[in-house]
């Protein structure tokens, strides 16, 4: 396949996706339509950190400060939740800066770089407990209502009960993050950055700023999770510290990019999509009868998947492609 | 006793011996010389099953043990000294020797063993609760030789024993290998020390 | 609140016991890191499983604990062993990172597992010991149970790494893996007994565990980060850090859930580790590589 057929194709399957909530599509269909985009969204901020060697399993922390800073603002100051996103912004960046700057400075990768992240993620978690007053604890909160009576949408209050609305606001948001992808893959930074995570000191040495960059891609990767927590609380209405933050999400986010494959530009998407599917058919075939059934396959479709496919689907797919070309 | 026929071997893509045969009888002291790269390293490494030979034989009192795992050839009674010393640096001299001394076979003659290399090296003895790695090069080396001794060896490989170290050492070195041929061992040395070796062996 | 208030020497006091705990949490994954360089980010689920077996054999079947407690343990032994020979040595050769996400699949797995097959209940072995007085503290006899085994066990696996011919090998091989087979030693089997150690270990917490606390199929992710924050913070793979680290972090937990509240003393712990990350980034007792 040229790559004119294969970006026809795509644009042929982009403009469906465009016109899809006219379609007459059922409800639970644009659901998972939403919810593949809006993984996807986020799986994909996640590998602009984890292609380049900055593998974090903290990305809980930025997604549950993105959902509970709009909800909590909103709910007790009633803070428009698109001002809310700007503070839930600002304080991932910061949170970014402060665990990245001494990481990347010092060099902490690996290991080390793992699992203070998930220790930023834990911390998240726990103050959220924490502060169950304000919070609800484990209990979760939901937003307060804040469509007007007779209305179906509120953009002060970010809530659309038409799903298609929210379903073009998540299809701007995933095509977003694969410009950025792009931009970032692009940029001087990227080959930089690839340097980097291969070796430091040879990208050091020819007057690459090695701290500077990945403070960077580390940032807007915070960012834009946090973002993805903002969509996430508005779209689901109901936020638990449980599903937002800590290592379960933080790890759900990492397997996802990792098994569509992480240094492909639509893997983590395709991540995205084949979690989607396996959950969703998981629970109907299986449903709740037996708790933990999905979860008992997805952990070992995980394992499955990092022993024999470390480049995930997509990446192993054209891996297989590239050699049969070739 | 140690016979090699048209051995070769390499590692990945790159072969470091072709078709190389040697023969070692009991009690005689032979020597390998050559310069960096000849693939001296490769043939006693080869010799001791951490590379798997790509040709040829190996072959122990005219057996062949071509196929038996790397951490079966002590008990075969071949044991090495490797290049560098590469003793246990956060392990106590003792330790590093128990190590030598690690087999079944050994474990059973370990007082009786130790005695003999602390008598060998009596400094090894003064040191023995020392962390090998905090020791000098050439203290290393007695120590890495008293390892490989500890398992009774019929056979005694030595790389390069004189690497890196002063001509003092070296000469204190060679003058040990001397006395360990004395006590009845059979040495296959290799080395880039021509004038060193030749005092010590049969053959080179 | 006066500053000696008698409760907060408690939670000094029990602060010490928990971090024997925490110190047996920290062994066994330090001992399996800083020998073959994997983190188990499933070990607290493997204790969560070993309680599970401890509960299953003594208040399912009927069995008494001392039976239950070594089932435990040899479970837990098994299931180490079997992540490695199984799951890890796959990706032994691999990038670390698969290695933690590899085992993180392990964690999910493992998780469900127990929910499939315990149910999400609460469950305990029901066992009430009597609190016991120590002056004017009023203490809980299975949390000095708990620190009195918890010190023993180290001391016995202190005694088999520096006395013994397998433990002096597991010590060796973390320095120096290509060499070991010139001395007669198996790597993969050392790596096998090492997981299996590290397993028991594990096994070994979850009976201390089962004394005090409820089981539940998520309780590994109560203390499972915390034991790799205090691995991490002793020094990765550094044992006698480890042990330092986790009475430090009980500290933390026990006397900042006391003066805050019990959230907020993990919170603190948490912060605390991050701010020694940066100052002290190889651990506040590294090992000079």
């Amino acid at each position: 396949m040229t790559t004119t057929t294969a970006s026809r194709i795509g644009l042929a399957l982009l403009a469906l996706l465009l016109a899809a909530p006219f379609l007459g599509i059922g409800a639970y269909p644009m659901h998972l339509m939403i919810m593949a985009m809006l993984w996807g969204f986020i799986y994909t901020s996640w590998a602009l950190m984890g292609r380049l060697g900055m593998v974090s399993l903290g990305h809980g922390a930025f997604f549950g400060i993105g959902a509970y800073a709009v909800v909590m603002l909103w709910n007790h100051f009633g803070l428009p939740p698109l001002l809310g996103a700007a503070v839930a912004v600002v304080a991932s960046a910061v949170l970014a800066f402060l665990i990245g700057y001494p990481c990347f400075h010092f060099r902490l990768v690996g290991h080390y770089f793992a699992l203070v992240t998930l220790a930023l993620a834990e911390v998240v978690r726990l103050t959220i407990v924490g502060l169950r007053d304000s919070t609800g604890g484990s209990l979760g909160v939901t937003p307060v209502p804040g469509i007007p009576a007779g209305e179906s949408a509120s953009l002060f209050a970010l809530q659309f009960s038409d799903r298609s609305v929210w379903f073009y606001v998540v299809l701007v948001m995933w095509l977003l993050s694969l410009y950025v992808w792009r931009r970032v893959d692009r940029s001087m930074t990227r080959l930089a950055l690839q340097a980097i995570s291969e070796e430091e000191d040879a990208a050091a040495s020819i007057g690459i700023n090695v701290p500077r960059s990945k403070l960077g891609v580390a940032m807007l990767s915070a960012v834009m999770t946090a973002i993805g927590g903002v969509l996430y609380a508005q779209y689901q209405l109901y936020v638990n510290p449980e599903t937002v933050s800590g290592i379960a999400i933080s790890l759900q986010i990492v397997f996802g990019a990792i098994a569509g494959g992480m240094f492909v530009m639509l893997g983590p998407t395709v991540g995205a999509v084949f979690l989607l599917l396996l959950s969703e058919s998981l629970r109907i075939l299986v449903g709740n009868q037996v708790h933990g059934l999905d979860m008992l396959i997805y952990g070992a479709l995980l394992v499955f998947f990092i022993i024999y496919m470390p480049k995930g689907i997509l990446g192993t797919w054209l891996d297989w492609r590239a050699r049969r070309a070739g | 006793m140690l016979e090699i026929r048209n051995l070769s071997a390499g590692y990945g893509s790159f072969q470091a011996l072709f078709d190389v045969s040697l023969q070692v009888d009991a009690g005689e002291a032979v020597a390998v010389i050559g310069p960096n790269g000849a693939g001296k390293t490769t043939l006693l490494r080869a010799i001791s099953r951490l590379i798997d030979a790509r040709a040829g034989d190996l072959l122990m009192d005219g057996r062949r043990y071509n196929d038996i795992p790397p951490h079966e050839v002590v008990s075969l009674g071949i044991a090495q000294v490797p290049e560098g010393r590469r003793l246990f640096p956060r392990l106590t001299v003792e330790d590093n020797l128990k190590m030598g001394g690690y087999t079944a076979a050994a474990r059973r003659h370990h007082r009786e063993r130790l005695d003999f290399v602390y008598s060998l090296f009596p400094r090894m003895k003064e040191r023995r609760l020392q962390l090998a790695g905090t020791m000098s090069g050439g203290e290393q080396q007695m120590c890495a030789i008293g390892r490989a001794l500890m398992s009774k060896p019929r056979l005694l490989l030595l790389d390069e024993p004189s690497a890196g170290l002063a001509p003092v050492v070296v000469q204190s070195i060679f003058d040990l290998m001397k006395r360990i041929r004395a006590e009845g061992y059979t040495v296959l040395i290799v080395e880039q020390n021509i004038q060193q070796v030749l005092r010590v062996v049969d053959r080179a | 609140m006066e500053f000696f208030d008698i409760f907060l020497v408690e939670a000094i006091v029990n602060g010490v016991l928990l971090g024997g705990l925490l110190a047996l949490l920290a062994l066994g994954l330090n001992l399996v890191f800083g020998v073959i360089d994997v983190i188990w980010i499933c070990y607290a689920e493997i204790i969560m499983v070993s309680m599970y077996a401890i509960w299953w054999l003594h208040s399912v079947q009927g069995a008494p604990l001392w039976l239950a407690f070594p089932f435990g343990v040899a479970i837990a032994a098994a299931l180490g062993a079997a992540l490695h020979h199984f799951i890890v040595r796959p990706v032994l050769t691999a990038e670390p990172i698969n290695q933690l996400l590899v085992t993180g699949g392990v964690l999910f797995f493992l998780q469900a597992a127990a929910t499939v097959v315990f149910g999400i209940e609460f469950r305990n072995i029901g066992l009430q010991l009597p609190g016991v007085s120590v002056g004017e503290l009023y203490l809980s006899m299975s949390r000095l149970i708990a620190f009195g085994v918890a010190l023993a066990s180290i001391v016995v696996t202190y005694l088999f790494l520096t006395r013994t011919y397998v433990g002096t090998a597991i010590r060796a091989i973390s320095q120096d893996r290509e060499i070991m087979p010139l001395m007669g030693v198996n790597p993969r089997r050392i790596y096998l007994l090492t997981s299996a150690l590290g397993g028991g270990l594990a096994g070994l917490a979850a009976c201390l565990l089962v004394l005090q606390y409820d089981i539940h199929p998520a309780i590994g992710l109560s203390f499972g980060p915390i034991a790799f924050l205090i691995c991490v913070l002793g020094g990765l793979g550094n044992l006698v850090g480890g042990f330092l680290a986790a009475f430090l972090f009980a500290q933390f937990i026990s006397v900042g859930g006391f003066v805050f509240h019990l959230e907020w003393g993990y919170v603190l712990a948490f912060v605390f580790f991050i701010v020694m990350m940066f100052w002290k980034p190889q651990g506040l007792f590294a090992r000079r590589q």
